[in-house]
């Protein structure tokens, strides 16, 4: 059959998608195992990234064994022990009926939607079972997509310990910056909170001045990515507020307070 | 029209360079050489797709029509980018972050698509594979080149081991910035051509 014919040309057409798309979709399927671990993997590194826990030679699982896992009602802040924190899915929660509720327009600062109930939270404690860390999980609209991330709060539950993200989309040098370990790190020790536990941890646009008051509340913006640095500004502001996770913030506060005394 | 096949393979090195004389695949040149870690992963990723879209495009040469052979040509590349991209996220989960959207934008490396336009489609399987190694391997070879020099001038190390110390970090070495930055990548490939064309007159083209 001669090549420049109608029907040669559909037949090849045919046949290539047929044969390429077998090829695409396999690979797909014998792969996603395997990289659904790598993701697991890379988000608990990312935990343990956030709270500066990572040491080298050690398995991350190992290091994973040290967090306790808890489920936390976000409306009242306390924790829930009737859903399973091995299977709790937060992303597939929010889009649950019973598990996900909409964020009213007025408050969805992060552009969020829809968003989970339910938050898995890590604890990391010393022997005397006192809170050491407390890693929470945050996620908002950046420019492009969705970014997902852990923050660390210290024992304090206001000092910053280590934040970072562990998937987002944004474009690579600019919004993308959000991984650099040089952006990353001046976010340790920063407050998230005043004395009086005002939420005030703020990303500028532009850079920190050095004589600011409130230094210790700000973050430099990331250059050529107004609306990434805004975006987690918003996600913060959120996820440590009244509708995030605030009122844990609280309770554990109060029972620190408690214990003190 | 037999080449023989070392010829086939050596002189995309340097008389028929990809990036250097051809002038293709310079975008992923300047975005991933800051580090020679994802240099070595991009040019083995690029040169396996390279050698095995020429090897199917040659396969199946005969039989494609002229109308439809870019579409056939791209949808083979793309095919293989995409595998190339999952293997790597399940199996260099790190890298495969790093190298981010790179690994697909491999499709759009003029570099596979002039190889398969130009060389496969007339030529048997055998040399048009060893056309696509020859031409990944002169791709690689450049990337090399200029991940060695951005790594060790912008960052003081070689794929990650100190050998310059920074100043920032007890040394003496004060890392050069512009290297981290794509431009640098530019001015190091045009050097290179410069080096290239003063030993090698007749790559020089005639105004």
């Amino acid at each position: 059959m001669a090549n420049e014919t109608v029907s040669k040309t559909f037949l090849v057409a045919g046949a290539l998608s047929v044969v390429c798309s077998a090829f695409v979709a396999s690979s797909a399927v014998l792969l996603r195992p395997k990289q659904a671990k790598n993701k697991d993997l890379d988000r608990k590194q990312n935990i343990l990234q956030a709270a500066g826990l990572l040491e080298e030679g050690k398995s991350i699982e190992e290091l994973f064994q040290q967090f306790e896992i808890k489920i936390v009602d976000l409306a009242t802040g306390e924790y829930r022990d009737d859903i399973d924190a091995v299977t709790f899915d937060q992303r597939k929660a929010a889009k649950s009926d019973d598990q996900g509720i909409p964020v009213e327009k007025a408050d969805d600062i992060a552009g969020l939607a829809r968003r989970s109930l339910y938050a898995l939270v890590y604890l990391a404690q010393d022997e005397k079972g006192d809170l050491r860390q407390l890693i929470l999980p945050v996620h908002g609209r950046g420019l492009w997509s969705t970014l997902y991330g852990y923050i660390a709060l210290d024992a304090d539950l206001s000092t910053i310990n280590g934040f970072s993200f562990y998937e987002h989309g944004e474009t690579p040098g600019l919004g993308g910056e959000v991984d650099n370990p040089r952006w990353k790190a001046q976010w340790i020790g920063k407050k998230a909170f005043d004395e009086s536990g005002d939420l005030k941890i703020t990303v500028l646009k532009g850079r920190v001045n050095p004589d600011s008051p409130t230094i210790e509340h700000e973050i430099d913006g990331l250059a050529g990515a107004t609306i990434t640095s805004r975006g987690v500004d918003a996600l913060l502001k959120y996820w440590l507020g009244e509708n995030g996770f605030g009122p844990l913030i609280d309770r554990l506060q109060s029972k620190e307070e408690k214990s003190n005394g | 029209m037999a080449d023989k096949p070392s010829k086939v393979v050596l002189d995309p090195l340097f008389n028929n360079n990809p990036i250097a004389f051809q002038v293709l695949g310079i975008c992923s040149a300047l975005a991933i050489t800051t580090k020679l870690e994802t240099v070595f992963v991009m040019a083995a990723a690029v040169t396996v797709v390279l050698s095995s879209s020429n090897a199917i495009v040659s396969l199946i040469r005969n039989h494609i029509p002229s109308s439809i052979r870019i579409i056939v040509q791209m949808t083979i590349i793309a095919s293989l980018v995409i595998m190339v991209d999952m293997f790597l996220k399940a199996y260099a989960f790190n890298i495969s972050k790093q190298l981010s959207i790179f690994v697909g934008l491999i499709i759009t490396n003029c570099i596979i698509m002039g190889r398969a336009e130009a060389y496969a489609m007339q030529n048997p399987v055998g040399t048009s594979v060893l056309d696509g190694l020859g031409n990944g391997i002169g791709y690689s070879f450049i990337l090399i080149v200029v991940g060695v020099v951005r790594e060790l001038f912008g960052s003081g190390r070689l794929l990650g081991n100190v050998v310059l110390p920074l100043s920032t970090e007890g040394g003496w070495y004060v890392s050069n910035g512009l290297m981290l930055l794509s431009p640098s990548a530019f001015f190091i490939v045009g050097l290179y051509i410069w080096a290239l064309r003063t030993w090698k007159k007749d790559q020089v083209e005639t105004s």
